[in-house]
């Protein structure tokens, strides 16, 4: 009996330490391909170079065109994601009748569940031909704009709901004492609620952005192929994600220099990302503390 | 607040001047247009998320018939049809859930009921939320270099499953222990009042009375993991596949991989596949979606601790 118990709480643990690998496995992966990449490629030219053309006869092996496609949809994303979800949050949590809230958060929350693909769809049919019809001759079948819109969408839910949750967590009594030195609902909204709830409110955006950055399908759809170095929202790009889908659809052979270049752009990817979600672990516990 | 409202002295009312009156007014006024503009708002996202089903619906629903369904790949648009793609997603579906499930469920029942406090759990949380922030494309990577290569399993059925069970393990975990978080501890105390071990506690006790929660996030893991396209394209899996996978050594597509294989396409009469692919993705999700809120919402009902 005794001996069974011992034997169930290994497996358990075990179980549990599997995640511990699964960790130390991306680690490894991705720094073992990345050292050999670095064999071949320096790490100045990396971080500086201009321009990315590893599937190119002229290779050049800077990581910055990637980088500028990835924040340029994800600012994109944020400009219309933060302040739709703040609005909605605010309305949600203050404005709107119980019956309402019940109704539309559930209903907000599909667009979360929604597949990418699906939403990579959805700008390349639609929002991209509205935007052409919009400004004609500007935009190109492939562009920043539409799918940093589209994605703006997906991570809206995310927004709303988190940053929801920071203001339902905001204590009662400060709400009331706004209230009762005859502030309107807007006024306590902007003076006493949104700075009491900013640091779970920023936890929200800092998610946002991790999952925008680490994003693939809409932009592999919708954004392009072309790695450029420029803020012009209206033009092809190519994202550090839709790089590697690039590279492993085509037929890279095992161990060359290109099938090396994925894994030190997931490098990059998996530390811009970690570091973003500690971020919002460390504003989260700042904010737990503050209000218990 | 910038008004300088007079403050008041012993009994008193405060004096209302005519200006500070008509700021009150003002105030009002930008409280309630700021209301309607927030509805609005919100009315945005819920017609944004019409428009992306109707503009699926209005360009797929032609296309989706039996012959759709149950035709293979093919160069013609007309022609082809998501038979190798469903089946495809029905395999990982079913390898991913028969790892993943016990795996996490397990691992979820340890930080709950077994790890204390110690430096090793607090890891071990720490790793795990994580996990959850990494992106799906990195789990790819990791897929194509250990399961794909290392392991020499190659662009299987079962190096995909693998790679989604690692990549849906912890939001199967965080939901077990939100499962079993809200089992009372009396209900353990009793159970060990009666001579019951530890596991006889949790296996005869904590376990059925969290089964309805453990189910619904296991249901929801598994849907986010039908929906995952890029983390398949990096272990190698094909966009055209001529037969269904028979076991899991097989090579594969999934659905989201042939919708987006169809997007990529200039022809119209691709995006019209893709819609109508499309529609039968979203119904797998949004099915697999209700059941999940349709349990967390009659187990809330019905046990009151």
């Amino acid at each position: 009996m005794r001996k069974g118990e011992k034997i169930i709480e290994a497996f358990l643990f075990g179980c549990s330490a599997l995640t511990l690998l699964t960790t130390a496995g991306i680690i490894l992966v991705l720094s073992f391909e990345t050292i050999g990449f670095f064999k071949d490629v320096s790490l100045i030219e990396f971080l500086t170079d201009t321009e990315w053309t590893p599937l190119f006869s002229n290779k050049r092996f800077g990581i910055m065109p990637l980088l500028a496609g990835t924040f340029l949809v994800t600012a994109i994303s944020l400009v219309v994601a933060v302040p739709l979800g703040l609005v909605i949050a605010i309305y949600l949590s203050e404005y709107a009748p119980g019956w309402f809230r019940e109704i539309v958060k559930p209903v907000l929350e599909i667009l979360a569940a929604i597949p990418t693909v699906v939403y990579g769809f959805f700008a390349l049919v639609y929002v991209t031909p509205w935007l052409q019809a919009l400004f004609p001759d500007q935009v190109g079948g492939f562009n920043a704009l539409s799918p940093g819109i589209v994605m703006g969408i997906m991570i809206l839910p995310l927004i709303s709901s988190l940053s929801e949750d920071a203001l339902y967590a905001v204590p009662k009594s400060l709400k009331e004492a706004s209230f009762a030195m005859g502030a309107t609902k807007l006024q306590t909204v902007r003076q006493v609620l949104i700075p009491a709830a900013f640091s779970g409110i920023s936890v929200s955006i800092v998610l946002a952005l991790s999952r925008a950055i680490g994003e693939t399908m809409i932009v592999a759809i919708a954004a392009g192929q072309q790695p450029r170095l420029t803020a012009n929202p209206l033009v092809p790009i190519e994202t550090a994600t839709t790089y590697i889908v690039q590279v492993t659809m085509g037929d890279v052979p095992y161990d060359s220099l290109e099938y090396k270049t994925i894994f030190a752009v997931g490098m990059t990817l998996f530390i811009i990302t970690l570091v973003l979600n500690n971020i919002s672990f460390w504003l989260k516990k700042r904010y737990t503390q503050a209000y218990r | 607040m910038e008004e300088t409202l007079e403050k008041p002295v012993g009994n008193k009312k405060p004096k209302m001047t005519f200006e500070s009156k008509g700021r009150t007014v003002y105030y009002q006024m930008q409280d309630r247009i700021f209301k309607y503009f927030a509805l609005a708002a919100t009315s945005l996202g819920l017609i944004v998320l019409v428009l992306l089903l109707y503009s699926v619906f209005e360009n797929g629903f032609g296309r989706l018939d039996w012959d759709f369904i149950t035709s293979l790949p093919s160069k013609r648009a007309s022609k082809a049809g998501i038979y190798t793609a469903w089946t495809g997603t029905l395999w990982i579906m079913f390898l991913t859930t028969i790892i993943a499930f016990p795996i996490g469920v397990s691992a979820g029942i340890y930080l709950e009921e077994y790890s204390s406090r110690n430096r090793m759990a607090n890891l071990i949380e720490i790793n795990i939320a994580n996990l959850a922030g990494v992106p799906s494309i990195i789990y790819g990577l990791l897929g194509l270099e250990v399961f794909a290569r290392f392991l020499n399993l190659g662009a299987s059925v079962l190096t995909g499953s693998l790679t989604l069970a690692l990549l849906i393990l912890p939001i199967i975990i965080v939901s077990t222990r939100e499962a079993i978080k809200t089992v009372p501890y009396t209900l353990r105390e009793a159970s060990f009042a009666l001579g019951a071990s530890k596991w006889q506690t949790i296996w005869n006790q904590v376990l059925p009375a969290s089964v309805p929660g453990i189910i619904t996030g296991v249901i929801l893991a598994i849907s986010r993991a039908i929906g995952e396209t890029a983390p398949l394209i990096v272990i190698g899996a094909l966009t055209y596949v001529p037969f269904a996978p028979t076991s899991p050594m097989d090579e594969f597509t999934v659905m989201p991989i042939q919708i987006f294989n169809w997007v990529s396409r200039p022809q119209k009469a691709f995006a019209e596949n893709a819609a109508a692919a499309i529609i039968v993705l979203l119904s797998i999700t949004f099915v697999m979606n209700a059941i999940a809120v349709y349990l967390r919402h009659r187990s809330q009902k019905k046990v009151k601790w």
